[in-house]
């Protein structure tokens, strides 16, 4: 081996703390980059995989009840490949042991087939017999939060009859990677759930033999997605066609695609914090030992060696602390994406993982982080290698320092010297105290995002479900009935308000842009749903007019006053014109609210209801739920509530997976920041504090004016952390906006407290290193050498 | 400056190694500027071992440095042989002292990192053909330290050890500032027959600066500067061995 690369071993091995220091934030930056990008690529192969292995549909459309006779109609549509009819019914579930209501989807199959579309893949058991009609399959994430295997029996109440049914396998479909009950916002595997039958016993227990109610079709290359929709809707439009969709309005693929898009935020957000903390430290503690060698520079110099070649020298130094960096970050990154990816692969109902790791995330990590290291460092590296020897050789002159601004202002006598001492360095070099400041603060940052997650859905599920939703139960009818069914729902037992609600599905219209929901028909003096503003006052529905949510004023971008074009869904589909009256503050969904005369009168209807809001005491919602079921005009129950509080069990999971990455990552830059600093003070200090020592003051009067800098500046930078952590959520809340909802960036005191903590702590292990280091300080070798 | 009045100053007497014309230098530390030579003539022969005498701050460094090629001056002309080194370029001067400048300083400056051999073996590893870095060391009496590091050698150890890697390149002419500063006079009378043997041995141009008159006496000849200019020069008729110096 080369002397000179002796050197650099060795001189690496003796800043081994730092240069960990440093690899441990590039381990970090590496680490999130490879693990996000890696997940978002897998979620992706794997959903591609699974859709298309399984015949995902790309257009759907479901209608009150067509003859088999159509299917021809369907498949004669110009750009249609395959068409599958199916006969999907909403069924109530028993099960034994689970006395909440449970509710599900059955699904036709044909028989003794996995189906020609949205073919379910069979994770355990098999697929049903043919003649043997209590048979079904269940989704398996269902199966899972019920215990149910296969050989298991559950009741169901289909269009009123009860039916016991035999669970012979479980099954994954494209259909329901996210598996969610209609008119919920979130999962609740315990309460809802997919199963699939075969198709004669399911038409015949709901009265559909010979017939269909929903039908998935895909297309041919090349072919006109809008196009098909339309004569869809014109051919369906007779038999109480619903509007046809795509797969985008597809409530499974939106709500991944969501994910997938969230995904690609942390995957660039994070790793530009990391890789900009790095550069930062790189470039201190370069700069420092080669403010140290210079001598030792201007010799190598003197020898002969290029400059070209003492800047490869210190180049190598960087690169190899960036190599570790790199290696770590590499392993860190397939750890945790693998990690990810499993857990994802179990949030969603995903049948595999294919862990997908393109070469170009590695390649682009490692070159990413040495072009950022090298950048970092070329300031020095080129300072060292322009050095003219002659000067080199010179010690560096002493520091130029000046009383401090504060000092000027006249309040020098209330600092004894080391605090004097402290306020010239910090004011001596302003840019590099900046520096420190800033990177402690965006680690702080960096572990406010860890908290915001939670503090955000408590506040989503605060506002939407404690001040504006506030019915405990929604029981959606089968079809439009008069407001007299509400009264049967007033006199059960428990039941302390009902509220009749219009549902209607619509396409809204304004200029060019147009979005597919419903618009809600509630009373004028509607209490459990109440209207809020962007201060969460209630705002009252005039007596024409629509209101939209915010987001949804946003997309159509109208504003109070405007015209807005609806294109009714459903019955005699009349498009009408109506006058946006205001907007109101929402965070799930994409909703529009009318008084119900109003939408009515629109609609050429008299006061009919598709459904009951219902507030009840809560000793008597289970019982309630369940004389619900059992009306035959009653199609579902919702119920929000519940919904909630699994969904919190689902994505625990996954957010405090997230917490304590975000907050390990954060402690790791505060720790690399501040050990690094004070490193360094302590080297470009070492003669100073040595000879203090010398006259006679204690170790701990000399840490406090090493370390009372670095504690100076962490103060400083965690009100300044706080204030980024903030930036930092309002951002990534802006990019998780959907349609399906957005994320207030709402901050807990929690989440602050934890930041500043984790910022102490870790400065105070950076002090404990250093005070070891200040006990060696040895004076009488600081004081022979000369510098 | 022409290039024939530069045609003028080149080097024709036969065994010169540096011909020093008019040098100056002037360095401007922000309002004042402070001129460490004032211009210098002089001419250094081959295989001379010659001293430069003067008072702290007379501007030795500054010439022994421009002669090495570690500076330039701010006027005037500095020959090595044929090489006119105040037109060279960086690249130039770095590859005139890889091949052919020894340097020896005040303070050693050896690597701390790296052992006594590696110390040397870090020039000679870029030298066209040196000598090992243990035969460079045996020649300065330290072939039974070679695996010290410096902080494990005393001062006078240390300074050979730097005269070592100076001549393990086989240096055409060594440049030393100061090699006895730091050290007392008997470590220092070590370091300086040292020098003399590398000196007689290999015939290595030699230029030693000094404050001390004493080692003066050790020379062919004696350079004196004061203020930034050549004040005398004078041939010893008798030298004295390292070993009768007094200082
Ligand atoms: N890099 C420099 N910048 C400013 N002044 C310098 C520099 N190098 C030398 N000097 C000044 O030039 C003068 C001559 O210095 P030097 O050659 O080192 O003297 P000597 O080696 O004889 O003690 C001194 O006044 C010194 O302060
Ligand atoms: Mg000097």
């Amino acid at each position: 081996m080369k002397a000179l690369d002796r050197k650099l071993w060795r001189e690496l091995w003796a800043m081994r703390m730092q240069a960990a220091a440093i690899a441990l934030v590039i381990v970090s930056g590496i680490g999130i980059f490879i693990m996000s990008l890696s997940t978002l690529h897998s979620l992706y192969q794997t959903r591609e995989t699974f859709y298309r292995d399984n015949h995902f549909a790309q257009v759907f459309a479901s209608v009150k009840r067509a003859p088999l006779s159509v299917l021809q109609r369907l498949e004669a549509i110009a750009g249609v490949d395959q068409v599958e009819t199916r006969v999907v019914a909403y069924v109530n579930l028993q099960i034994e042991g689970f006395s909440d209501p449970v509710s599900g989807h059955l699904l036709s199959l044909p028989d003794n087939s996995p189906g020609r579309l949205n073919r379910v893949y069979l994770r355990q058991g098999r697929l049903p017999e043919p003649g043997r009609d209590s048979e079904v399959l269940v989704s398996y994430e269902f199966a899972r939060a019920q215990g149910l295997e296969p050989g298991d029996s559950l009741g169901a109440t289909i269009n009123g009859r009860s039916k016991r049914l035999t669970v012979v396998g479980l099954v994954l479909s494209p259909e329901y990677i996210y598996q969610i009950a209609p008119g919920a916002v979130f999962p609740d595997y315990r309460h809802y759930g997919v199963l699939w039958m075969a198709r004669k016993p399911l038409a015949s227990a709901y009265d559909m033999d010979g017939a269909f109610n929903n039908v998935a079709l895909t297309l041919t290359e090349g072919s006109n997605e809008q196009d098909v929709i339309d004569r869809l809707d014109n051919i369906l439009d007779r038999y109480g066609g619903n509007g046809a969709f795509a797969r985008e309005d597809q409530i499974s693929h939106r709500f991944l695609s969501e994910e997938l898009k969230q995904q690609r935020t942390i995957a660039t957000l994070f790793p530009v914090i990391f890789f900009g903390v790095a550069a930062f430290l790189l470039n201190v503690v370069i700069s420092r030992l080669i403010s140290l060698e210079r001598e030792q520079i201007a010799s190598l110099k003197a020898f002969g060696y290029s400059n070209v070649a003492i800047g490869l020298h210190y180049g190598k130094l960087v690169l190899m602390i960036v190599g570790v960096g790199i290696v770590g970050g590499i392993g860190a990154g397939i750890w945790m994406g693998r990690g990810l990816s499993n857990m994802y692969m179990d949030f969603y109902s995903l049948p595999y993982m294919i862990f997908v790791l393109k070469p170009w995330v590695i390649v682009a990590a490692a070159v990413i982080s040495m072009l950022v290291a090298i950048l970092g460092t070329l300031h020095a590296l080129r300072k060292a290698a322009r050095l003219p020897p002659a000067q080199a050789m010179r010690p560096e002159p002493p520091a130029l320092y000046r009383t401090t601004l504060v000092e000027r202002l006249g309040l020098q006598r209330r600092f004894s010297q080391p605090t004097r001492m402290i306020l010239r360095q910090i004011e001596r070099r302003p840019l590099k105290s900046l520096l420190t400041t800033l990177g402690i603060a965006l680690s702080c940052g960096v572990i406010m995002i860890s908290g915001f997650q939670k503090g955000s859905i408590d506040y989503m599920v605060k506002v939407q479900f404690g001040m504006s939703q506030r019915e405990d139960l929604i029981a959606n009818f089968t079809e439009p009935t008069s407001l007299r069914a509400l009264y049967s729902l007033r006199s059960m037992q428990g039941v302390e308000r009902v509220e009749g609600v219009r549902n209607v599905a619509v396409r809204l219209q304004f200029e060019h842009r147009s979005r597919r929901t419903a618009i809600q028909g509630i009373a004028a003096d509607a209490e459990l749903t109440r209207l809020l503003d962007t201060r969460l006052q209630r705002v009252t529905l005039p007596p024409d007019g629509i209101i939209l949510n915010d987001y949804l004023a946003q997309l159509l971008q109208v504003r109070p006053g405007d015209r807005l074009s609806i294109q009714v869904l459903e019955g005699s589909r009349p498009r009408v014109q109506v006058t946006v009256a205001g907007t109101v503050r929402q965070y799930l969904g994409m909703n529009a609210y009318m008084q119900r005369e109003a939408l009515n009168r629109l609609l050429g209807e008299g006061h009919a209801i598709s459904g009951a809001l219902m507030q009840v005491d809560s000793r008597y919602q289970g019982d309630i739920h369940n004389e619900l079921r059992q009306m035959p005009r009653v199609a579902g129950v919702v119920e929000q509530r519940a919904a909630i509080s699994s969904f919190y069990d689902t994505v625990a999971e996954t957010i405090v997976f997230f917490a304590f990455i975000s907050t390990l990552l954060g402690g790791c830059i505060a720790f690399g920041v501040v050990y690094n600093s004070m490193r360094i003070a302590l080297s470009e200090r070492n003669r100073e504090l040595a000879s203090l020592r010398v006259l006679g003051f204690e170790r701990s009067e000399v840490a406090y004016i090493l370390l009372g800098e670095l504690g100076l500046l962490t103060l400083v930078a965690i009100p300044l952390g706080m204030a980024i952590g903030y930036g930092l959520c309002l951002y990534m809340a802006s990019q998780f906006n959907s349609d399906l909802y957005r994320v207030p960036p709402v901050l807990d005191v929690r989440v602050y407290a934890l930041a500043a903590a984790v910022i102490i702590v870790s400065a105070l292990i950076s002090a404990v290193m250093i005070w070891r280091n200040l006990a060696r300080l040895d004076m009488v070798a600081v004081l022979k050498t000369r510098e | 400056m022409s290039p024939q009045s530069q045609q003028r100053h080149s080097p024709l007497e036969p065994g010169v190694v540096f011909h020093v014309h008019g040098v100056t230098k002037v360095y401007q530390m922000g309002e004042v500027s402070v001129h460490a030579l004032r211009g210098v003539d002089l001419d250094l022969y081959n295989g001379e071992f010659a001293v430069l005498l003067g008072a702290s701050g007379s501007g030795k460094s500054t010439l022994l440095n421009i002669l090495g090629g570690l500076d330039t001056p701010t006027d005037g002309h500095v020959f090595y042989g044929e090489r006119d080194l105040t037109r060279a370029d960086e690249g130039e001067l770095t590859e005139y002292r890889r091949y052919h400048v020894g340097f020896v300083f005040q303070f050693y400056n050896l690597i701390p990192s790296l052992t006594a051999r590696e110390n040397v073996a870090v020039v000679t590893e870029i030298a066209r053909s040196p000598m090992s870095p243990e035969k460079a060391l045996q020649m300065v009496e330290l072939g039974q330290r070679l695996d010290h590091f410096p902080a494990q050698l005393s001062g006078g150890e240390q300074q050979r050890v730097a005269i070592a890697r100076a001549i393990a390149k086989n240096p055409d002419v060594l440049l030393c500032d100061e090699p006895t500063g730091a050290l007392d006079s008997k470590t220092g009378i070590v370091v300086l027959e040292a020098l003399q043997r590398v000196n007689e041995e290999l015939g290595t141009t030699t230029v030693v600066i000094t404050h001390n008159a004493g080692i003066a006496q050790m020379a062919n000849r004696v350079i004196q500067l004061a203020d930034g200019r050549i004040t005398d020069v004078r041939a010893n008729a008798s030298r004295l061995p390292p070993r009768e110096l007094t200082w």
